[in-house]
C-alpha cells in the first residue's frame, strides 16, 4: 500500500473523509450507549441538544472551549516548530498558581491593574517552565516529548504541595484548595447576567495574535523555517536554537494563560482539579485544526462541543460518562486519518 | 545515615525493588520493540491501563491467571494494531496517534469497569500471583528473598530481556526489526515489508506494555483502582531511552528506578521523611528520569529512523 498526494482535492474529498470521520464517531457513541443500555438511536439527539440545545447549553460548551483556545495555541505554535510541548497541562497549572499567588489579597490593586499583572506573571512562569525542557533540548539534544511529559507531573505535585502548605486556605474546611480570589482579581462577564467571562474574548484576540505573528513577522517565517527543516533554515542562516527557545516562551506562555482564565474567570479559586486534561486535549484541538490558530478557536469549540455533549448525554441516558472521552479520542482518531486520506490516494500493490 | 544503611540492608527493601521494576520492565522491553523497529508508541500509557484492567477483569470473571495475562496481552495488541495501522500504513503523527490511544484505551478501560461494576464502592479483589520461592536460591541471604522469592511474572520479565536480547541481536527477524528502524529501504531491497516488520513489532509492543500494565493488578495488588499506572508508562519512554535502546542497559535502568523509588518509600517513614512534604518524594522518580535523560542524552544511539514514515518507492 501507498500513499499518493492529490494535487488539488475537491471540495467532495475534502469534506467527505472528515463526514464519514464524524459518522463514525457518533456510530460508536451510539453502540457504547446501547451496550451500556441506553437507547442508541437517541443518542445524537441527546449530544447535540447537551452542546448547543439550549443558551445554558451553549454557553457551557464555549466555557469549556475557552481553556481548549489557549492549550490548542499553545500546541499549534510549538508544533509548528517541530518542538513537541506535551506538556501545556504543566503550563497551565503554573499559569493558575501565579494568579491564586497575585490574586488572593497580596496585591490590593485595582481590576485594571491587577488582571494584566496576573496575567503577565502567569504567562512568565508557564514560559519558564516549558523553557527547561526547551534548553536541554537545543543544549543537551534531550528530547522535549519526554521531558514536558514528566514535568507534567512534577509541577501538579508542586501545586499539591502549595495547597497543602503556604497556598492552602485557612477556611477551606481541610481541602486542599486556595483562598478565593479577591473580586478585583476576578475576569468580569463579557454580558451581564450570562455565564461566560472575559477569557473566551481573551482567547479570540490571542488566536488573531498569534495568526499574525506566524503570518505576518520575521518570528514566525523563523518558526516556519525550523518546522519545515532544520538542516536548511539553519543552512540559511536561522539562528535554530534562538528560534526554538522563542517558540518555547510563546507556547508556554499561552497554555499558562489557560490556567489564568480558568481561575480568575470560571474557578476563582485554585484547586488541583481545574484541568482535567485541557493541556493534553490542547493537542487534539490543534492537530484538528491543522495548526492553524484561527482554526483553533474553531476546533477548541467543536472538541467542547463533543465533550459536553456526550457527557451530558452520559448522565441522561445513565451511561458511564468516560464515554466522552471515548468519544474525543475516537474523533481525533479517525479526523487525522480522514485529513490524511482527503490530501492522499491509497494506491495498492 | 544508620538509617538509612538499615533500609539498604534490608531484604523487603530488595524485594520491593524487584517488584517495583518489574511491570516498568514488561513495558519497556514493548517500547523498546517498537522504537527499534522505527515507531514510537506514546500509547504505552494508556495500554498499560488496559492491560491492568483487562486481564484482572478476565481472572475476577472466573479466568485463570495465565489466561488473564494472555487476555491483557490480546488487548494490548489490539490497541497495537490500531496504533500501527494509523502510524505504519497511513504514516499519521506518531504524537497525535499515541497520545489518542493513551487516552482512548484508558477511557475505554475506565468506561468498560463503571459498566460491569456500576455500584462498587471498594475495588473488589482477586486471588493474584503468589511468590513463587525458587528452591535452594530463596535461601540466600538478601538476594534470595529479593530475587528468588518473586511472583512468576516477575521471573517472566527477566527471562524477557534474554528473549529480547536474542531475539534482536541474534536471529534474522532481529536484524529486520533494527534495521526497518535504522533504513527501511535497505530493508525493502531485501525483499522484505517493511510495513509487516513495524506492524508487528508495533502489535508485540503493545502487548508487552499491557501485560506490565497487568502486572500491577495481578501481581504487585490484587485490584483495579483508577489511576493506577500514573505515569509509569512515561517512565518506561524515559527508561528506554536510558538504555541507549539496548535490553541489557534498559533493564539496569528500571532496577536503578526500582531502587529509587522503594527507597524514596521507605525514607517518607523515617525521621528525615516527617519534616518533608511528602510530595517531594514523589517528584523525585520524575525528576530522577529527566536527570538520567540529560546524562545519556549524549551519547544515545537514536534508532536513524524513528518516528519516519516509511512510504515504499520514495527517497
Amino acid at each position: 500500500m501507498r500513499l499518493e498526494p492529490v494535487a488539488n482535492p475537491s471540495l467532495a474529498r475534502l469534506l467527505g473523509f472528515p463526514a464519514v470521520a464524524l459518522a463514525v464517531t457518533v456510530l460508536i457513541g451510539s453502540g457504547l450507549a446501547m451496550v451500556a443500555g441506553a437507547d442508541p438511536f437517541a443518542t445524537l439527539g441527546l449530544i447535540l441538544r447537551g452542546a448547543a440545545g439550549s443558551q445554558f447549553a451553549a454557553l457551557e460548551t464555549l466555557n469549556r472551549a475557552t481553556p481548549l483556545i489557549f492549550t490548542g495555541l499553545a500546541v499549534a505554535v510549538a508544533f509548528r516548530a517541530r518542538l513537541w510541548n506535551i506538556g501545556a497541562e504543566a503550563q497551565l497549572y503554573a499559569g493558575a498558581v501565579m494568579v491564586a499567588l497575585l490574586g488572593t489579597g497580596a496585591l490590593a490593586w485595582p481590576a485594571g491593574l491587577l488582571l494584566p499583572a496576573m496575567a503577565g506573571a502567569a504567562m512568565l512562569a508557564g514560559a519558564l517552565v516549558l523553557l527547561g525542557p526547551a534548553v536541554l533540548k537545543v543544549r543537551f539534544g534531550v528530547d522535549e516529548v519526554v521531558t514536558t511529559l514528566l514535568f507534567n507531573f512534577v509541577v501538579l505535585l508542586f501545586v499539591s504541595m502549595l495547597l497543602e502548605g503556604p497556598l492552602k486556605d485557612p477556611m477551606g474546611m481541610g481541602w486542599p484548595q486556595s483562598p478565593r480570589l479577591v473580586p478585583e482579581a476576578r475576569l468580569p462577564r463579557l454580558v451581564e447576567g450570562l455565564r461566560l467571562h472575559w477569557g473566551f474574548a481573551l482567547g479570540l484576540i490571542a488566536a488573531v495574535i498569534v495568526w499574525v505573528i506566524q503570518t505576518r513577522t520575521t518570528l514566525g517565517y523563523e518558526m516556519r523555517a525550523v518546522g519545515l527543516n532544520r538542516q536548511a533554515a539553519e543552512f540559511a542562516g536561522i539562528p535554530v536554537g534562538r528560534v526554538i527557545l522563542k517558540t518555547a516562551l510563546l507556547s508556554g506562555g499561552l497554555a499558562a494563560l489557560a490556567g489564568f482564565s480558568e481561575v480568575a474567570g470560571l474557578k476563582g479559586n485554585l484547586t488541583l482539579d481545574i484541568s482535567p486534561g485541557f493541556g493534553y486535549t490542547g493537542i487534539i484541538v490543534a492537530m484538528l485544526a491543522l495548526l492553524n490558530p484561527l482554526g483553533v478557536v474553531v476546533t477548541a469549540i467543536f472538541v467542547a462541543g463533543v465533550f459536553v455533549g456526550a457527557d451530558s448525554m452520559s448522565r441522561a441516558a445513565g451511561v458511564p460518562t468516560y464515554i466522552a472521552n471515548i468519544m474525543l479520542a475516537t474523533a481525533l482518531l479517525t479526523m487525522v486519518l480522514a485529513i490524511q486520506l482527503s490530501r492522499f490516494r491509497v494506491k495498492w500493490g | 545515615m544508620a538509617e538509612i544503611l538499615d533500609i539498604l540492608l534490608s531484604a523487603s527493601f530488595w524485594a520491593a525493588v524487584i517488584r517495583i521494576a518489574s511491570p516498568l520492565i514488561f513495558a519497556t522491553m514493548g517500547e523498546l520493540i517498537c522504537e527499534r523497529a522505527g515507531v514510537l508508541n506514546l500509547g504505552i500509557e494508556g495500554i498499560m491501563v488496559a492491560g491492568a484492567f483487562a486481564g484482572w477483569m478476565a481472572v475476577y470473571s472466573g479466568l485463570g491467571l495465565w489466561t488473564g495475562v494472555a487476555v491483557a496481552m490480546g488487548a494490548g495488541m489490539l490497541f497495537g494494531l490500531l496504533h500501527g495501522t494509523l502510524t505504519v500504513p497511513f504514516g499519521l503523527s506518531q504524537h497525535v496517534v499515541g497520545l489518542g490511544i493513551t487516552l482512548l484505551a484508558t477511557a475505554v478501560a475506565y468506561f468498560a469497569y463503571r459498566l460491569a461494576l456500576p455500584r462498587v464502592t471498594t475495588p473488589p479483589r482477586i486471588e493474584a500471583f503468589q511468590p513463587l520461592p525458587v528452591p535452594y536460591l530463596s535461601d540466600l541471604p538478601i538476594v534470595g528473598p529479593a530475587l528468588f522469592t518473586q511472583t512468576p511474572l516477575t521471573y517472566l520479565a527477566f527471562a524477557l530481556v534474554g528473549v529480547v536480547s536474542l531475539v534482536l541481536y541474534r536471529t534474522p527477524l532481529g536484524l529486520a526489526v533494527r534495521a526497518a528502524g535504522e533504513n527501511p529501504a535497505a530493508v525493502e531491497s531485501q525483499g522484505l515489508s517493511v510495513t509487516a516488520i513495524r506492524m508487528g513489532a508495533v502489535m508485540v509492543g503493545s502487548g508487552l506494555m499491557a501485560v506490565g500494565g497487568a502486572f500491577l493488578t495481578m501481581s504487585a495488588f490484587n485490584s483495579f483502582f483508577f489511576e493506577m499506572v500514573n505515569g509509569r508508562g512515561w517512565i518506561c519512554i524515559a527508561l528506554v531511552v536510558f538504555g541507549a535502546w539496548m535490553p541489557g542497559k534498559a533493564l539496569l535502568g528500571a532496577v536503578l528506578f526500582g531502587i529509587f523509588d522503594a527507597f524514596q518509600i521507605r525514607l517518607q517513614q523515617t525521621a528525615l521523611g516527617a519534616d518533608i512534604p511528602y510530595q517531594v518524594f514523589l517528584m523525585l522518580p520524575f525528576l530522577l528520569s529527566i536527570l538520567a535523560l540529560v546524562v545519556m542524552s549524549r551519547r544515545a544511539a537514536v534508532p536513524a529512523a524513528l518516528m519516519t514514515p516509511y512510504s515504499k518507492g520514495e527517497r
